[in-house]
């Protein structure tokens, strides 16, 4: 964005009411001085001229297709350098987020619309410009209306990935019609007491406690029957895992037999030769993952390597890396081959067979439910 | 100005950038530490600043957190005797030997060179059910099936006593180097059996390394994170793992202050009784 547009922006909110006259002016003048005179306050101004975009995602092999099918061509195309950083989850990265100064954080691939409504709770969202972003176009319509029915209409972010978290076991010690026969209570199955895991995640340890009792994870009406679902669950878990790669660690290494797992890290498990099976119970859990940009950012070149990454050919290469179905509807675009034979994929387009949380009744519930998840782990 | 006057300013010219340097990077930061504890958490996650006793309320009167800060300081103990157990004769053979010690010292120093993290981590692969240990039990005959080792409190305890059994050593070590050896001598020309003079002399001239070298894991040990969050069961969390929760998982960020401050309070409470018993001076001599 150039300085005039900028200008004009800030006259239009302060036109609009959105500032009043002395932030206005406070703006302008700081502007000024930041411009007109080389302090080290320079720098901040400068950085608005939009030399480089920052991207942060999990790393390994997603990085890797990114950097050679969007960020290699965009760079090309506009001038702009992508800076490419990591997180090791999305917990720790609101964390730097939100004590980072504006502008510092860019874009994020963010999982679930959890992390979408946090960020806009806190502040942290934008308003694209979706004219910006003509590949949006190619997006599956279920997964953009999850997001704007949390920031009323306006996106801060475009869907990219969707996937599970179903139940992943050992088939040499569990086989495929017991999985099928229990659902979601293998995880609470005595017979397997010590071989049993669990992703230390509190929304996930509740929607399974859900599904063990009985009860629609989106409208609990018994949390003391899930909690101690929870508790059962606990006293038979061998580990809480934190992390895609202890996941497969733990069930290729035959330290546990059966836990929830990401659909996608299952898949890669299968391909690599491991004799794992892996079954999305009724109402088992579904969700997606999006590409946010951070409130402060250069908003153009922002849109522009978004529209980038949702490339078909960018989706696509990220997905089979990813093993994760890309969010462009299946209708529009060829998925190629290896995609449609992944977990959790929809040929229709539609995600009616998947069961996602509703944003507004699980963030309404997190302060309350993490901190008692944090004290049912610890035998409470 | 008078050669006095220089003379009394010169030292704190010479320690002003670490004063410098521990006021901005230690007492600031502590002190906005400080005044987080005070605030509140908002429905959405923010902070909301206010002047609320509520999460001291919490950390001090709810069982909960009472329960882990006694589980960790547990930890924390048990870790430090087997430390200390484990440290002593390794360090009186290093400060014993002939002609060998900058190597042994270097071997002890070894460790340092590799990541905290991918020590812990190393466990993993020890003692995990195709680990190496079960593999060779397996292989030996002994074992008929892998035995379950991991992810409880003795492996974090394990952990911890691998993390920090090298500063043990090193603080015994420097205190047994200080004891003049011509004493035993004399132990053993009034009559003493090696026995008793290791009891009778070594022992109690060493003592203050020990302690010092008991005080340091202690402390270090207490407030630790990594190692119950990579080798410990669903329960088996310490203190510190508390203070990332509230502040990462939970975003409440005026409680993980209010956490980490108790935390603190303890373990500076429990450094201040060594200090005022056995003085701060041993501390400082096996850390340099």
């Amino acid at each position: 964005m150039d300085n005039t547009t900028r200008y004009q922006r800030l006259l239009e909110r302060y036109r609009n009411g959105d500032l009043d006259r002395r932030s206005f002016l406070g703006l302008i003048g700081a502007a000024g001085l930041a411009y007109g005179v080389q302090t080290p306050f320079a720098r901040y101004a400068r950085a608005q001229e939009v030399s480089q975009v920052r991207f942060d995602g999990w790393g390994g092999i997603v990085s890797e297709a990114f950097r050679e099918h969007a960020f290699g061509p965009y760079t090309a195309a506009t001038g702009i350098e992508v800076v490419d950083g990591t997180f090791g989850g999305g917990d720790e990265y609101l964390a730097r987020v939100r004590t980072s100064q504006p502008g510092e954080f860019n874009i994020a691939h963010l999982s679930g619309v959890f992390d979408y409504a946090r960020y806009h709770n806190l502040g942290l969202s934008v308003e694209l410009n979706e004219d910006n972003i003509p590949n949006l176009g190619l997006v599956i319509p279920a997964l953009s209306d999850a997001f704007r029915s949390i920031s009323g209409g306006p996106l801060s972010c475009v869907p990219y990935d969707y996937g599970t978290t179903g139940i992943a076991y050992n088939r040499a010690y569990i086989s495929d019609e017991e999985a099928q026969e229990q659902g979601a209570n293998l995880l609470i199955n005595a017979a397997y007491e010590g071989k049993i895991g669990g992703w230390n995640d509190w929304r996930t340890r509740i929607w399974y406690g859900a599904l063990q009792t009985g009860q629609d994870p989106n409208n609990i009406e018994d949390i003391e029957a899930v909690w101690n679902a929870v508790r059962e669950h606990r006293d038979l878990a061998l580990r809480y895992w934190t992390s895609g790669a202890e996941l497969m660690s733990l069930l290729a290494e035959e330290e546990i037999y059966v836990t929830e797992g990401w659909s996608g890290r299952i898949y890669a498990l299968q391909e690599q030769g491991h004799d794992i099976g892996y079954i999305d119970p009724p109402n088992g859990f579904g969700w997606q993952e999006c590409l946010f940009v951070i409130a402060g950012s250069p908003m153009e070149a922002c849109e522009e390597l978004l529209n980038f990454m949702l490339e078909p050919e960018t989706s696509i290469a990220v997905a089979e890396g990813q093993n994760y179905p890309p969010a462009l509807d299946p209708t529009q675009v060829d998925l190629g081959d290896k995609i449609p034979t992944l977990p959790a994929f929809d040929p229709t387009g539609t995600l009616d067979g998947l069961t996602f949380a509703v944003p507004d009744y699980w963030n309404g519930n997190e302060q309350d439910w993490s901190e008692t998840f944090s004290r049912v782990a610890r035998g409470y | 100005m008078s050669i006095e006057a220089r003379e009394a300013r010169q030292p704190w010219i010479l320690l002003s950038p670490s004063l410098t340097a521990i006021t901005l990077l230690l007492f600031v930061p502590l002190l906005f530490i400080l005044v987080y504890s005070f605030w509140l958490r908002t429905a959405v996650g923010d902070v909301e600043p206010a002047f609320s006793l509520e999460n001291w309320r919490d950390a001090v009167t709810d069982p909960f957190y009472r329960d882990i800060l006694l589980n960790t300081l547990k930890i924390a103990a048990i870790t430090t005797v087997v430390c200390a157990l484990m440290g002593y004769p390794a360090a009186y053979f290093i400060a014993r030997a002939r002609g060998n010690k900058a190597f042994l010292l270097l071997l002890l120093m070894l460790p340092f060179w590799i990541s905290y993290i991918i020590r812990t981590m190393s466990w993993i692969y020890i003692l995990g059910t195709s680990g190496a240990l079960n593999t060779t039990l397996l292989w030996l005959g002994l074992i008929d099936e892998p035995i379950q080792m991991l992810y409880n409190e003795t492996t974090v305890i394990l952990g911890l006593v691998h993390f920090l059994l090298p500063f043990m050593v090193l603080n015994v070590y420097v205190s047994l180097e200080g004891i003049d050896r011509t004493l035993e001598d004399a132990a053993g020309s009034l009559g003493a059996t090696k026995w008793q003079s290791f009891l009778q002399v070594v022992l109690p001239l060493s003592l203050p390394g020990l302690a010092a070298g008991s005080l340091l894991c202690f402390v270090l040990g207490a407030g630790t994170y990594i190692t119950p969050a990579v080798l410990g069961g669903p329960r088996d969390a310490m203190f510190a793992n508390l203070v990332f929760e509230a502040i990462i998982t939970q975003l409440n960020w005026p409680l993980g202050a209010t956490l980490s401050l108790l935390l603190l309070a303890v373990l500076g409470t429990l450094v201040m009784v060594y200090n005022h018993f056995l003085g701060l001076g041993q501390l400082m001599k096996g850390l340099s």
